[in-house]
């Protein structure tokens, strides 16, 4: 058993840590989030320069051929610089269902774009209905002829703004909530038909709905085979879920430190506030929470090469301990910071919204303790 | 001992009821639930109420309250609750006023209760400074006696609405040479005087609702003074628990909760309203019977103020409660919404449709903004260590 980084692993952990504390301060955060156009195209070439957006794809395609572990490594300096620049979208996702399922067409045309940063893509498969179930897709594909025929409304589709294309889960088979019977398709954002309403997040990044009104797309551009896309989205996700867990305890690891660092400066009643057991006590169960996600994290990220069972049941015990923590850290963070720690100024506060809307996406703790209840129920 | 309302009290409410119906206008309704609200949306409301006598329930009925029984102000809280009325904030009307009434002179007293009945003054509180939170008696804003005026320096933060108030009332340190309680004075003080600035603060969920104000020569006459000189810590602490006794907010708390409700049926997991699954059912359920545990222990408080007793050291069990129950069901609301929660509300006009079901809208700003709750009017922590000294003896 070895939990060390390898030597290569070091140094994109150091390379990525430097490269964020120069170009990523939290003043270039807050800057970015709210101008237009929501993020920067020139710090996501940087991130294609210094090896980030390939570092986890295959050597062959522009990658740097690592995994799993990579990803940990550039997501937790992420959540730790609140980074809003669409990674997991157009890494994790695209460049993971196309590693997984994509044609050699596909995987020819795309990964080196997404490993050289010339193309965000966005993953549209959340749908105002569905809430957290991956099946419940409404949103259909009619074959015609040699394309198909999209429809549908897709919900909160992080990264939209800025993609330059777009994958979407569609029926292309069966009722609502079947498991088989959904189809990946890959089409350029400004296809005919396509509208979008952007927004920004509560978390500094922006997201569109998206409606699609008989949008015509080549049957060239399904990923993977027809029909079967579920438990290739599964799969993906899982993997994002991953790196979110370890872009979560980036962001918590700051707002543990920071509040630990403010309690040992502020004072009231003639001493640091650090000085009060009850808050003591409390900064504990923080570092405590922080450290079982940190452990989380990597168990789930060296098991996601694991047969689908154990890499759910992984996935969702990482997912509930990162979401139950980031509330936990992060409303005992803005507590003993007070009132300065609900200001806008501050960074904590940024940091406890980041954390709070990664519990929400792809399935809240209530989700995934019901996913992880029902496969240890069959086992 | 009798849970029931009288044939008496059901005509009150009846006629609450009514009256709201008639009086609130229909924009106004809920208006406060997603955010801030405009100057204007707090105003219309406490003028509505202030023709019919109904502004401060609180006050002794020569001042203007209305004489009803501890029951007919449940009944009232209860009713302006049910219909989302706007908030009558409590900085005038629960707060100065009643240290006005009990502490101040018959000038004072005429001059300024009438026009906060009537909403012509808008009051905010001068306590926190960037120094004394928790600590309030370290506050440093000094005040110097000058002839008929005191000179007043310093700076006070936290300072809610301040953007739209006529008048502040600040704890000020007169005698630095004593200890930190002896030496503080309650004034009034006219937020127009020269030497005030007001300087926005903005909050986690992006509104304005709080303000730091800078106090720099200001000349405040003696006489908005209250009390004497150096007694200003009595009146803070009597103040303080006049506020703890409304904070508990369970009527508001209880609509929250129907709303809750409401969304969660709308949500759907797996073809089951995320209402009618066990594991949310129940959450929901454990929320309401702590707010029901509350409620009992309020109206305990309540009757024992109709009897004549003061509200005590025990009202920050309210405080501490109430706002734990407020936190908790802005954390199930935003559980509720799912994806939904991601939209910044604030991003879209006013005239502009929302993203996601309109029942979402806000869920998670009102999360992040109600996590000022146990910090505000003496943090949560500081309320336990109140009931550990006073009611407890440690």
């Amino acid at each position: 058993m070895d939990f060390s980084f390898s030597e290569e692993q070091e140094l994109l952990r150091n390379s990525v840590a430097r490269f964020l504390a120069r170009n990523y301060s939290f003043d270039i955060f807050r800057k970015n989030s709210r101008s237009e156009p929501g993020w920067r195209r020139t710090i996501w070439k940087q991130f294609a320069e210094l090896g980030l957006l390939g570092a986890s794809l295959p050597e062959e395609f522009g990658g740097l051929g690592g995994g799993a572990v990579e990803t940990m490594i550039v997501m937790e300096a992420f959540g730790r610089a609140l980074v809003v620049e669409p990674y997991v979208p157009t890494v994790v996702i695209a460049g993971g269902l196309l590693r997984e399922a994509g044609s050699g067409a596909q995987k020819q045309k795309w990964l080196p774009r997404i490993a050289s940063g010339d193309t965000v893509i966005a993953f549209a498969f959340a749908e105002p209905q569905g809430r957290y179930n991956l099946a419940d897709v409404t949103a259909t594909a009619k074959k015609r002829g040699n394309v198909y025929v999209l429809n549908g409304q897709k919900a909160v589709v992080i990264g939209a703004p800025f993609a330059d294309a777009l994958i979407v889960t569609a029926r292309t088979a069966g009722e609502r909530r079947d498991t088989k019977g959904t189809s990946l398709f890959l089409l350029d954002a400004r296809a005919k038909g396509v509208f979008r309403r952007d927004y920004p997040t509560m978390d500094g990044q922006r997201a569109s709905e998206i409606g699609f009104e008989n949008v015509e797309v080549p049957a060239d551009t399904v990923i993977g085979t027809a029909d079967e896309g579920l438990s290739l989205v599964e799969r993906v996700i899982d993997e994002a879920i991953a790196a979110h867990c370890a872009e979560a305890l980036g962001a918590m690891r700051v707002m543990h430190e920071s509040t630990v660092e403010y309690a040992k400066t502020r004072k009231q009643f003639g001493v640091p506030i650090g000085k009060f057991q009850v808050l003591q006590h409390r900064m504990v169960d923080m570092f405590m929470q922080v450290e079982q996600s940190a452990s989380m994290t990597l168990m789930v990220t060296l098991k996601l090469g694991e047969r689908a069972e154990e890499r759910k049941k992984a996935v969702s015990a990482a997912k509930v301990q990162i979401g139950k923590a980031g509330r936990f850290v992060g409303q005992s963070a803005v507590q003993i910071h007070g009132g300065i720690g609900m200001t806008d100024e501050l960074a904590l506060g940024h940091y406890f919204k980041r954390a709070t809307m990664l519990d929400t996406l792809y399935g809240n703790v209530d989700h995934h303790l019901a996913r992880y209840a029902s496969l240890t129920k069959k086992a | 001992m009798d849970l029931t309302f009288s044939p008496e009290e059901e005509a009150f409410r009846a006629k609450v009821r009514s009256f709201i119906a008639e009086h609130l206008p229909s924009h106004l309704k809920g208006r406060i639930r997603r955010d801030l609200g405009t100057k204007e949306d707090y105003l219309a409301w406490h003028r509505e109420l202030y023709k019919e006598g109904w502004v401060a329930p609180n006050w002794p009925k020569q001042y203007g309250g209305t004489g009803w029984t501890v029951t007919q102000r449940y009944i009232f809280n209860e009713e302006c609750a049910r219909s989302e009325t706007p908030p009558i904030l409590p900085f005038g009307v629960s707060m100065v006023a009643p240290v006005i009434y009990t502490f101040g002179s018959d000038a004072q007293k005429k001059k300024f209760l009438p026009r906060i009945l009537s909403g012509e003054d808008w009051w905010c509180q001068g306590y926190s400074e960037p120094g004394a939170g928790s600590d309030l008696a370290n506050l440093k804003a000094r005040a110097v006696r000058d002839g008929d005026h005191y000179i007043v320096n310093g700076q006070k933060t936290w300072t809610t609405l301040a953007q739209f108030a006529d008048w502040i009332f600040c704890l000020v340190r007169t005698d630095p040479n004593v200890k930190p309680q002896e030496g503080i004075t309650f004034l009034l003080i006219d937020m127009k005087s020269p030497g005030i600035t007001v300087k926005p603060i903005i909050v986690l969920d992006g509104v304005r609702e709080v303000n730091e104000v800078f106090l720099d020569d200001v000349r405040v006459p003696v006489e908005n003074r209250v009390g004497e000189e150096n007694q200003g810590w009595t009146y803070a602490k009597f103040l303080l628990l006049h506020e703890r006794s409304g904070i508990a907010g369970v009527a508001r708390s209880k609509k929250a909760i129907e709303r809750l409700r409401e969304i969660a049926a709308g949500e759907q997991v797996d073809g089951t309203p995320l209402m009618e699954t066990d594991e949310f059912a129940r959450k929901v359920a454990e929320a309401e019977i702590d707010l029901t545990a509350l409620e009992f222990t309020e109206l305990r408080t309540l009757a024992a103020e109709a009897k004549g007793k003061p509200p005590g050291p025990e009202s920050s069990i309210l405080k501490i409660k109430g706002t734990e129950i407020q936190q908790r069901i802005t954390e199930l609301t935003l559980e509720a919404v799912g994806y939904y929660a991601y939209p910044d509300a604030h991003a879209f006009g006013e005239n502009e449709y929302p993203v996601g079901p309109e029942n979402a809208v806000g869920a998670a700003g009102v999360y992040f903004n109600m996590r000022k709750a146990s910090i505000y009017g003496g943090s949560n922590e500081i309320q336990r260590n109140i009931i550990a000294k006073a009611v407890l003896g440690l």
